[in-house]
């Protein structure tokens, strides 16, 4: 029979990591040890326990990684919940890849790259930045300005100071709400800390966070003179089957499971403010 | 064309049973009609509407999509895909036959749902052209002939027979098998003549559509009316299980007992956690998801599918909504006739 695009795959968690207190980064394959499939960098997946729910989520590893797939999920259901109580060698369903995904390969190639991301919206971008690591010749400077609420829920914190931090040509700046005892780093909201660095406009934004610091930071961008056909964010919206056809993950005519969850700004500016 | 005494209906589908299942509109004890897969004693039903649409037979309600057998940690996956049997729908009115081609943009555009398109190819369409449009019809609107409607095969009903013309080769392919008597379109012609008049005096036939499609997105988004529209919408979603061409649906799991059965059942913009997610909701208010509904049908639908309109005029939301909203009052709304 032909394949169907509803009927998932399995997959084995083989790594659990604990991130922040709210945030797991699950490593999946397929139960003979390959990787359940290819993707491109900002695509997304289903994953499912049965019984309990099958939910969206972005693929945080880059399509460099030749042995597995990671998802950074962040506790705020019944699914995620479930995903955060398991152990090592449960079995989940997936399928996908789903989405467009970025430009990392026209866009982007070339450009000098500026990564914004808040809390968990890390997450999708992860995937961007490690593929932009990993062919770092076919891109310009990259900067990469990240905040979370403190220093504990900055995810993966481990490989951003070991990792991203020391190689050349990445600028990495960190940011966290609120002082803290140990962090010597920036204390402040992400729009007014970009706003601060003070970019130039030569650059291509990704951003990904909540909805507010999004807002906030296209406002202090604008500002500082960048145009909105220069920066891309991915959008999340309730799916279920992401492929443009349950009808619900719409924003106007545009689908985010299938004609996103990667859109440029001024794409959205033409969209529907339902979001 | 050929031709089929009232007499030897039975015997027809009779014959036709023997090889495809075969639905057709009946009337119930309510007074309403339903498709029913026919059996001796069961007649054909006059009226103009089933009570639901005919996209029943491509989209049901519910289906079994997959089954899994958890086991500790481990997953058996099975799926729950079965071989579809032929079958014939008599009787389906012009409509409802081009809300198949409306689920079809939908449904068997890439990825193709391989439900709905094993169901598609396995069913033969017979359409019956309609004599006495009502009121509420506005088919005409969105450029249907009900008087020579598609299909495989398209019927008329005449004073002593029903009339048949095949249209698709699956349809010619069935009526050889049925070798019917040869006939003239006399009697046919005459027909669609007077329902043309009929139609021609419509209230309903002739709406304007030229203020909606895929370019008038935000000015119709953004209309103040949206909030006088949908203020008294119940949010039932009545208008979108009787709406032949709405074709949202919601995939859930079940627990059987032995396993978990994962089924894809018809959802509804209307309700209130069609788009709610752990984190919030972009369609908070009744106003949101009503707008949505019918933005859907006449402008995202549209803009994503060389402006056709995700609507057929069947009248079934003008005769079903509760509260008497409907498509019609929002279109002249939204153009400033209300």
């Amino acid at each position: 029979m032909i394949e169907e695009v509803l009927i998932p795959k399995l997959g084995v968690v083989t790594d659990i990591r604990i991130d922040t207190p709210d945030v797991k980064t699950f490593r999946v394959v397929a139960p003979d040890g390959k990787k359940v499939f290819e993707h491109i960098p900002g695509q997304c997946a289903m994953l499912s326990i049965p019984g309990v729910g099958e939910a969206m989520f972005s693929i945080t590893s880059s399509p460099t990684n030749t042995e597995f797939m990671e998802f950074s999920i962040k506790k705020c259901g019944c699914l995620t919940d479930w995903l955060h109580h398991m152990e090592v060698g449960q079995q989940v369903t997936i399928r996908g890849p789903y989405g467009n995904g970025f430009p990392v390969d026209t866009v982007f190639k070339g450009k000098n790259l500026l990564f914004i991301a808040g809390g968990i919206g890390l997450a999708p971008l992860r995937s961007v930045i490690n593929y932009v690591r990993h062919y770092r010749d076919s891109y310009g400077t990259i900067d990469i300005v990240y905040g979370s609420r403190s220093m504990d829920d900055l995810v993966d914190y481990k490989e951003i100071i070991n990792e991203w931090c020391v190689e050349e040509g990445v600028n990495v700046h960190l940011t966290i709400d609120r002082e803290q005892e140990g962090w010597d780093g920036h204390v402040g909201f992400v729009p007014n800390y970009v706003k601060e660095l003070g970019f130039d406009t030569n650059k291509t934004v990704i951003i990904c966070g909540p909805p507010i610091m999004i807002k906030f930071t296209l406002a202090g961008l604008s500002e500082l003179g960048f145009d909105k056909t220069q920066v891309f964010t991915t959008m999340e919206l309730k799916m279920k089957c992401g492929v443009g056809k349950c009808g619900r993950c719409n924003i106007g005519s545009k689908y985010v499971c299938k004609d996103g969850p990667v859109f440029r700004c001024d794409e959205l500016d033409e969209l529907p403010n339902e979001y | 064309m050929v031709k089929i005494s009232f007499e030897k209906l039975n015997s027809l589908f009779e014959k036709i049973s023997e090889k495809y299942d075969l639905f057709v509109p009946t009337k119930k004890n309510d007074g309403q009609s339903y498709f029913e897969k026919w059996e001796q004693g069961k007649t054909v039903s006059d009226d103009l509407n089933t009570v639901r649409s005919a996209k029943d037979f491509f989209f049901p309600q519910h289906e079994d999509i997959v089954s899994f057998k958890l086991d500790g940690k481990n997953i058996e996956i099975t799926d729950e895909r079965r071989e579809v049997r032929p079958f014939v729908m008599f009787g389906v009115r012009a409509c409802d036959v081009r809300s198949f081609s409306i689920l079809d943009k939908v449904f068997l555009s890439e990825p193709v749902d391989t439900f709905y398109k094993a169901k598609r190819e396995k069913g033969i369409v017979i359409s019956l052209a309609c004599q006495k449009p009502s009121e509420t019809c506005f088919c005409t609107t969105f450029g249907i002939d009900p008087t020579e409607p598609e299909g495989d095969i398209r019927a008329w009903k005449g004073n002593d027979c029903y009339y048949l013309e095949g249209v698709t080769e699956k349809g010619n392919a069935l009526l050889s098998e049925l070798s019917l008597e040869e006939c003239d379109r006399t009697e046919v012609d005459a027909q669609i003549e007077n329902t043309k008049k009929i139609l021609d005096r419509l209230p309903l036939g002739k709406l304007d559509t030229d203020s909606f499609g895929g370019d008038k997105l935000k000015e119709l988004f953004d209309s103040e009316k949206w909030a006088s529209l949908s203020e008294s919408c119940l949010g039932c979603g009545t208008c979108t299980f009787v709406c032949p061409t709405c074709q949202c649906y919601d995939i859930k799991d079940f627990e059987t007992g032995h396993g978990v059965k994962r089924y894809r059942c018809w959802d509804s913009c209307m309700y209130s956690d069609f788009t709610k997610m752990a984190h919030g909701n972009p369609r908070l208010t009744q106003l949101e998801r009503f707008r949505q509904r019918f933005m859907h049908k006449l402008v995202y639908f549209p803009a994503n599918n060389s402006g056709e309109f995700g609507c057929v005029g069947c009248g079934r939301c003008l005769n079903k909504c509760p509260i008497s909203m409907n498509i019609v009052k929002v279109m002249k709304t939204l153009k400033g006739e209300n």
